[in-house]
Order: structure tokens, then C-alpha cells, then sequence
């Protein structure tokens, strides 16, 4: 009976996705999630990034460019860059990065350290 | 606490009250601390009295919300300025034009209320960014592209309303025009459908845009004239295959016939994908090369090339040394979408049509794949937005770089006024503006500009314009601009957007008629928001008891 009955419930839940039913757009839950949807297309590791590429230019290999690899991040860094900016990276909102999410990223930037 | 001009504090107090219980506690912001995130990061007034600063912000998550909210709003008289993602960055950003209005944030509003495969459209709410529903194609397995612009987190709908630009086929590059079918919040509160959406049970909204008596889309996009909840684009089925073949060409002089022969081929939709020009000899880069240029600076080149540089030479010089040294004078790239069949067809149809009008013309097969792209393609492709992918490269413009240590650069503006498809025009605004450039101190890198052809039918020119956080930098960078539109403006040459700081600057120069559409605007802003509350200001588009003192010179 039990079967069934999640093989109905099952067959409910795809027939109304597959009909269109609204969906939210991604919202990370994890500090690595925050970092994916919000810094990594501008401070992933690579050529491609503008955000790696200013720092590799401002550090100039005293520091890694990509900012998962950097083991000096503190809480007060992250939090300061995210909420002002720096030339042309703009700050985010919190209806963006809310004060939770910031905080997980804090965690898993920070976390890097003990790697 | 700040207040909106002419609201008394408790005034403001009561109404950011009934805000709240609009949209919860959480999602009103009135600290100095959250309201400076309401700040256009690239503001050319930046910390100085003319600055657009908000007084605070709003949240909603819903159109129900946000018919709450506007009809506060307009009980109290307060201006409320809409923003969706808020990254219209070098367009105003996420500020709002009237200094002291309550910005009205969207971000929250973000479902992707349907996508449909089989009809190739999706419906989306405003803080929905081409980065969202990139991934949401790609989760789900469906087979559609979005047109996306150069920076992938703003808003499909913010985009599309400030009518932005893309790097797929023609039909889906304007993104305005790709759009069918909106939802809009009326000054009052009301809730409007527009096309076949104003029929209750109509299953056609997405699929035919102009529904039935006079098609009002257009009034929402640039304007003030509603809140702009949900719509509608039509997407590209993904092709089964691309390909991008590039045309060289060795003489100054080749540029009017190609741009004639270009445009025939594309007009004729021979190809469909992004015609990307450039000139190789003047070291211009080409989409395909853009980040390369960024990132590693102008290619290097003999004594011989510097001495022409940076004696100002004048771009016809250049031929002689391009001849000698196998340097195009042009290239441009031609992109085809679809079966490989017919757009090899296609292409070697492009190359006859141009041995018969250019015959030094040479060819080159640059891209071609096989769609969907493997993830490693992905990496790979010259130019990822036109396969749809959405991206952040763009930002290594003006920022620091191994070429460019120090100082980077605080945001940019671009100049960017539409110009015909034709070849001598684009000699005559490279005479005209690269004369008024160098004497308004404007930077130009190259000898001449090369346009863009984002839009069949027209080009856009650009002269980029660099924002910095030095008040007097800025000074001089404003001065620049407006000289610069008036010019323009004087030759025919109107710019398509703006960031807000000159959009009384631009609008001035649509003129025609003793200001005949200008006072049009200002009759259905009167007529459909009568208390002036939605985004007084954006695109000049005052209202009444704030039309004189933003009149010209004051704004």
C-alpha cells in the first residue's frame, strides 16, 4: 500500500512539474553554493575570470589569484568586499547575499585554510 | 531618518509601516548600512551632492505584494523606483533616478513561472537572472537557448525593458523584441496582462504578442509608466550545429562594400548569427578576441607600426603596412545557426557572393561544432554568449589586469549612439567624434572605432567612458559625455540608453516636432500615475509637479 501510494504521489509531482508549475531560481543553502551562484563566474581559478585576473595582478604570485585557494581570508575581508566593493566590483544587497548566506560564505572561504 | 522629498517624517514612519506588513519586517530597509547597498556602484556623481541615494528600499516577492506596496505608495505620494536584479550597471545600477525615492527591489520576485520545450517560450518574473535560467535549461535537460547580454546576472526582464542587447540569431538579439506578453502593476495598485494575457482563459499569451487594439508593451520598456511584474520571451531552440566563417579584407576602402554586402546577406537571413567586425591592422579587437585583448593588452607590434601609432595616423595609413606585413585591414566573422548541411551551404554561398564584389577577399573556417556542446567545448568556444552561455568576462574591462597594473578603474559609462548600416558612415563618425574626442581628452585606443552590429538594420557605436571614484575625474567624464551627445545628436546620431546621470541629456535630442514625443510621454505619465509615484525621472520622464525644476540643466 505504501508503494502505491508514493508510486501516486510520485506520478502527482512530476505530472505538475512537467505542466509548468512556477519554480524558484536557484538560492544556495551551503557556503559552496553561495560562492558558485555569486563569485565564481568573476574569481574562479582561470583566465576567464576578471576578478582572479585583478588579483593575480595586484598580488602578483604572493598571494594565489582564485579565491578558493587563498588561505589568509578573514571574516571582517570578505564581509568588507561583499557589502563595498572594489573598483569595478560592485557590493551586493541583501535581497542578493543576505546576512546568513554571507556568513556561509565567510565559513567555507575561511575553511580553506584548514585544508 | 531620511525622507522622501516633500513626505514629512511621520509621514514616512506610518507608510514604511504599512510597508511591513505588506511584505514583512525583514524586507523593509531603512538603516544607513542596507541602504548604501542602493548605491549605483559605477555612479559618475559618486559621493558628491548630486548623487541619486535612495531613502529606503522594499522587497516584495510577489505581484501581490507589489500591488500593496504601490498602492501605499500612492496614498502617501511616495515615489517608489523599480529596480529587478539591480545590476544595470553603467545604466543607473541599483539608484534610483529622484534622489530620496524608496527603491523598489525585485530581486525576491525570481520563479520561472514556465518554460515550454515544444512552443519555445518561458515566462519569468523580474529578479530571474540569465545566470538562473541558464541553469535551469541545463538542469532540466530542455533544449532551449536564452539570448544572453555580457554581464550574465542582470535580469532577463530588466534587460529586456531597458531594451539591451544580445549575441545569437537577429530575431532574438533585441531582447525587447523577442519578449511576448507582460504583466504590469498600474500606479493604483490594479493588475494588467498586455497581448493575449488581457483575455481571461486565453492559452496564447506567450504566442502571439500583440493581442487585440493597440499594442502598449512598448510604453513599459525605458519609462516609468507601471511596474513590470512578469513576461514573456520567446527562446531559440538549440541548432544542431554552428559554424563562424571570417571574411578578410586587405584595403580601407573595402569597408562600404562589405558593409553593403553584409548587410544584404543578413537582411536576405543567408546568416542569422552575430556579424562580429573588427580591423586586425588598427588592432581592434574582435568579439572572438575581446579577452584576450583585456587580459593581455594590444598585441605587440615593430617599430614601424608604434611610429604610426603614436604619430595619430590616420586609419587609411595603415593600409600600406597591413599589405606588407598580411595583416587584414578588416575581418569579419559571420555565425550560422542550424543543420550542417545548410549552413555549409550558407557559408560557401557568403564566399562566392563575396569573390564576385571584393575578389582579394580571403576566407577562413573558424567554429564549427556540432550542438549540444561537451562540457569541455564549453570552455573552449571564442565567444560562450553566442552559444547562449552567460558569463562575467566582461568586467575585465576597465578593471586591473597584468597590461594595466594600476590605477583600475571605478565602473564605465558607454556612449552609444545607433548609426545606418553603411560603410561611409562609419568613415564619417570616426572624422566627426574621433575629432571631438581627442578634443574633449577623451582616450581613444585605436585610430578608429569599429561599430557593433547588435541589431540588423543599424549599428551601435561605442566609446567607452571610464568611472572612477575622484570627483574631478568624474567632472570632466560628464562634461565629456554631454558635449559628446550634442555632437552626435548634430550629425543624427542618437544614443539607444543611457546611464540615468545623462538621460535628460539624451531624451533632450529626440526633439523633432518642437519636443512632440518628449510631451507625450509627460501627457501618459499624467494621465496613468496622476501623483508621479513610479520612478519619477527615468528617462526623463518627469512628473507634473517635478517637470520644471528637472527641466533641461537642472536634471
Amino acid at each position: 500500500m505504501r508503494t502505491i501510494l508514493f508510486f501516486i504521489v510520485a506520478t502527482v509531482v512530476s505530472i505538475t512539474a512537467r505542466a509548468g508549475e512556477p519554480v524558484r531560481a536557484f538560492e544556495p543553502v551551503t557556503g559552496a553554493e553561495v560562492f558558485e551562484k555569486w563569485c565564481s563566474s568573476c574569481h574562479s581559478k582561470g583566465r576567464e575570470y576578471p576578478g582572479t585576473l585583478a588579483l593575480d595582478a595586484r598580488y602578483k604570485g604572493a598571494v594565489p589569484g582564485a579565491l578558493e585557494e587563498r588561505t589568509d581570508l578573514t571574516p571582517g575581508l570578505i564581509t568588507y568586499f561583499v557589502r563595498n566593493g572594489i573598483s569595478v566590483m560592485p557590493f551586493f544587497r541583501k535581497t542578493e547575499i543576505s546576512d546568513h548566506q554571507l556568513d556561509l560564505l565567510n565559513t567555507y572561504l575561511i575553511k580553506k585554510e584548514e585544508k | 531618518m531620511r525622507t522622501p522629498p516633500g513626505i514629512g517624517s511621520q509621514e514616512f514612519a506610518a507608510a514604511l509601516n504599512e510597508f511591513r506588513e505588506a511584505v514583512g519586517e525583514k524586507w523593509v530597509f531603512t538603516s544607513d548600512e542596507d541602504i548604501k547597498l542602493y548605491r549605483d556602484a559605477y555612479s559618475p556623481y559618486w559621493n558628491e551632492p548630486e548623487e541619486r541615494t535612495a531613502s529606503a528600499a522594499v522587497a516584495p516577492e510577489s505581484s501581490e505584494e507589489v500591488q500593496a506596496v504601490v498602492a501605499i505608495a500612492n496614498r502617501y505620494g511616495i515615489p517608489v523606483y523599480s529596480i529587478s536584479t539591480g545590476k544595470n550597471l553603467g545604466y543607473g545600477g541599483s539608484a534610483p533616478t529622484y534622489s530620496g525615492s524608496v527603491v523598489l527591489d525585485l530581486k525576491r520576485m525570481n520563479r520561472i513561472i514556465e518554460v515550454n520545450e515544444k512552443q519555445a517560450y518561458c515566462i519569468v518574473e523580474p529578479g530571474v537572472s540569465y545566470f538562473d535560467m541558464y541553469r535551469y535549461l541545463q538542469e532540466n535537460n530542455i533544449r532551449l537557448w536564452i539570448d544572453v547580454p555580457d554581464p550574465g546576472w542582470g535580469s532577463m526582464m530588466g534587460n529586456a525593458l531597458d531594451r539591451g542587447a544580445g549575441y545569437t540569431a537577429a530575431r532574438f538579439r533585441n531582447h525587447f523584441d523577442a519578449h511576448c506578453g507582460m504583466e504590469v502593476v498600474l500606479a493604483d495598485g490594479e493588475l494588467m496582462r498586455t497581448g493575449m494575457g488581457a483575455m481571461p482563459g486565453s492559452q496564447t499569451w506567450q504566442m502571439y504578442k500583440s493581442g487585440f487594439g493597440p499594442w502598449v508593451d512598448g510604453i513599459f520598456s525605458q519609462s516609468n509608466f507601471g511596474v513590470v511584474t512578469k513576461m514573456g520571451f520567446w527562446l531559440m531552440p538549440e541548432p544542431d550545429a554552428f559554424l563562424k566563417g571570417v571574411i578578410h579584407l586587405p584595403r580601407y576602402k573595402d569597408l562600404i562594400p562589405h558593409v553593403d554586402l553584409m548587410t544584404s546577406l543578413e537582411n536576405s537571413r543567408i546568416f542569422d548569427g552575430y556579424p562580429d567586425l573588427n580591423s586586425p591592422v588598427l588592432g581592434t579587437p574582435s568579439l572572438a578576441g575581446l579577452h584576450d585583448f583585456l587580459v593581455d593588452g594590444p598585441e605587440r607590434r615593430d617599430d614601424e607600426y608604434m611610429q604610426l601609432f603614436t604619430s595619430g595616423a590616420p586609419p587609411e595609413d595603415y593600409e600600406d603596412y597591413g599589405l606588407r606585413n598580411k595583416i587584414p585591414f578588416w575581418s569579419c566573422a559571420l555565425t550560422f545557426y542550424g543543420p550542417e548541411k545548410v549552413i555549409r551551404a550558407q557559408w560557401e554561398h557568403v564566399q562566392e557572393r563575396y569573390k564576385e564584389v571584393l575578389p582579394e577577399a580571403t576566407f577562413e573556417l573558424r567554429e564549427f561544432y556540432d550542438l549540444p556542446l561537451s562540457e569541455e567545448q564549453k570552455e573552449q568556444v571564442q565567444y560562450p554568449a553566442q552559444f547562449g552561455i552567460p558569463n562575467l568576462r566582461t568586467f575585465a574591462i576597465g578593471a586591473r589586469s597584468s597590461w594595466n597594473p594600476a590605477p583600475p578603474s571605478d565602473g564605465h559609462a558607454w556612449f552609444s549612439p545607433i548609426i545606418p548600416r553603411d560603410g561611409a558612415e562609419i568613415l564619417r563618425i570616426n572624422e566627426v567624434l574621433g575629432k571631438a574626442s581627442r578634443e574633449l581628452g577623451i582616450p581613444m585606443l585605436f585610430a578608429m572605432n569599429v561599430p557593433v552590429p547588435s541589431w540588423e538594420r543599424c549599428f551601435v557605436f561605442i566609446i567607452p567612458f571610464m568611472i572612477s571614484k575622484d570627483p574631478k575625474q568624474n567632472k570632466k567624464t560628464r562634461d565629456a559625455f554631454r558635449q559628446i551627445i550634442k555632437i552626435a545628436a548634430a550629425n543624427g546620431w542618437g544614443e539607444y540608453r543611457t546611464a540615468t546621470a545623462f538621460q535628460g541629456d539624451v531624451m533632450d535630442t529626440y526633439s523633432f516636432g518642437d519636443n512632440a514625443l518628449i510631451r507625450f510621454h509627460e501627457k501618459i505619465k499624467d494621465a496613468v500615475d496622476p501623483k508621479g509615484i513610479l520612478s519619477p525621472g527615468r528617462y526623463n520622464i518627469w512628473p507634473r509637479h517635478l517637470r520644471e525644476q528637472h527641466k533641461k540643466g537642472n536634471s
